[in-house]
């Protein structure tokens, strides 16, 4: 699992165009890239948390960069409303929190 | 203020709302439909001056903001920009107006929980009330750069995460409901709170009329539209002759617009929310004939109420000032004594009032001392110093 990250501003400027696609298409072909995309921005995320029965639902990712991120779940759904319910089913909104990121689009 | 120009802030005030919410409905594109919306109105103030007043001004705006968008539309050569021409050609040729629904949808968009507070309260005034972009930043003391862009994030969150554009179905509409009123409260409060941002109450009165029209039986939003309505009632009375603001016990009482005041107290649902239980307490207040008449006994009750629903150190406060004045200064002051409250300049303005109550003058003084430091210069810093001038301590 590769967790691809940025403080916003990338460190350094693209060498080339392509540069994604090419790395996409080498693992690809070599079987080693299973699944793959890229995320909105941040500031398109929402936390959500289950706290004695009740949905809390926050702007934004996980307050804390020292939060471990112990697995994922890729969900499809038709607004976000369904997301934050369904987040709110998973035991670790209960134990943990969740953070909801949607896709970059691939239409359009 | 030319006739046109009155007519065409009044339907800025009565219709912004429903012509933006429809066509962001017809559209999915918020910057679209608000920017037209826009571009209509100022149509409006160009035109009818000239042209004469049509005989439906909102409907002559709603179209006249639908064929604005397409001319947007048109030059943005994109197949999704085409699809949403389309729609709105439908919308126009079908004489679609705009349904019912679409202020109350908007209203609950824009207050969605995954929106930061600051952007819920900003798109409200902005995309359902008509306010622009460097009215809302005036009234919350930010920069119109700032302001724009906290609108431009929120609406690129709503597009981008899919914040769904409805009123919430059932099984969310309790939760989604407090949401919006606690949005249209904050609202109310930072226009009430400087006399020169009426229109923010103004805006926020309206909203709450329309959610309490739109859903009859939710006695919190009924409780909220109350309280908004009661606390306004006492507008001409709360700033004295210097352009102070007047404590309750200082309004000239008369002045309380009493018609208002019957309408909000027919209003208020039995006191179970939080908002019920607010507009109880003011009724409390509006009731009296005179401060020595008001009802402590029952307002400390309803705060009794309020604090074991929703426990908070300001509720406690207000609690211990309503103690003071039923049972003597002494019992609120020690209630006070042992709070917590770094920071918090109602604090010892509650200690103060109650300290000169008991007749004790110079540490009233100084408390009041303490509240000036707390408090930013400006008017109510003034009428502080006004008041501590007065006890000549």
């Amino acid at each position: 699992m590769l967790f691809i990250a940025t403080d916003g501003e990338p460190d350094a400027l693209l060498e080339q165009p392509g540069e994604f696609d090419a790395w996409v298409q080498e693992s690809a072909q070599r079987g080693i890239r299973k699944v793959g995309n890229r995320l909105q921005p941040v500031d398109d995320a929402t936390t959500v948390r289950l706290r004695a029965g009740e949905v809390l639902v926050t702007d934004g990712p996980f307050a804390e960069s020292k939060d471990w991120i112990v697995g994922f779940d890729i969900i499809e759904c038709d607004n976000l409303d369904e997301a934050i319910d369904y987040a709110s089913r998973h035991p670790m909104a209960r134990l943990g929190r969740i953070e909801i990121r949607p896709f970059w689009p691939t239409e359009y | 203020m030319t006739r046109a120009a009155e007519v065409v802030a009044e339907v800025s005030r009565s219709d912004w709302g429903r012509i933006v919410g429809a066509l962001i409905r017809i559209t999915g594109d918020w910057t679209l439909a608000e920017d037209s919306t826009q571009d209509a109105f100022a149509t409006a103030l160009l035109r009818w001056p000239v042209d004469g007043i049509p005989s439906n001004p909102a409907a002559w705006l709603t179209t006249t903001a639908r064929n604005r968008a397409i001319d947007r539309l048109r030059s943005a050569a994109s197949e999704r920009a085409r699809a949403k021409e389309v729609a709105i050609v439908e919308s126009l040729q079908s004489g679609e107006q705009d349904i019912e629904d679409d202020r109350l949808r908007l209203i609950f968009t824009c207050a969605h929980p995954a929106l930061p507070l600051a952007a819920r309260v900003a798109l409200t005034l902005r995309t359902v009330a008509g306010l622009t972009v460097p009215e809302i930043a005036a009234a919350f003391l930010v920069p119109e750069t700032t302001m724009a862009q906290r609108l431009v994030r929120a609406r690129r969150k709503i597009e981008e995460a899919g914040i769904p554009y409805r009123v919430p179905p059932a099984e969310l509409l309790g939760e989604r409901l407090s949401g919006v009123l606690a949005v249209l409260y904050l609202v109310f409060n930072q226009g009430y709170s400087a006399v020169e941002r009426n229109e923010l109450a103004a805006s926020a009165l309206s909203l709450a009329r329309a959610v309490v029209a739109l859903m009859p039986r939710e006695d919190e939003a009924r409780g909220l539209l109350a309280l908004l309505v009661l606390q306004n009632s006492r507008r001409d009375a709360r700033i004295g002759p210097a352009g102070e603001l007047l404590t309750l016990e200082e309004q000239d009482r008369s002045r309380w617009h009493r018609d208002e005041i019957a309408h909000g107290l027919a209003l208020m649902p039995a006191p179970v929310g939080p908002y019920a239980i607010q507009a109880a307490i003011v009724g409390c207040h509006a009731r009296a004939a005179s401060a020595a008449e008001t009802d402590w006994v029952e307002i400390v009750r309803l705060y009794d109420l309020l604090l074991a629903q929703s426990p908070s150190p300001v509720i406690e406060l207000n609690r211990a000032i309503a103690i003071g004045m039923r049972d003597g200064p002494s019992a609120g002051l020690e209630l006070l004594s042992g709070m917590q409250l770094d920071g918090y300049r109602w604090l010892p303005a509650a200690q103060a009032d109650l300290l000169l109550r008991a007749g004790r003058t110079a540490e009233a003084a100084d408390r009041f001392r303490e509240v000036i430091a707390l408090t930013t210069p400006g008017q109510e810093r003034a009428d502080l110093e006004r008041r501590l001038a007065e006890l000549g301590s």
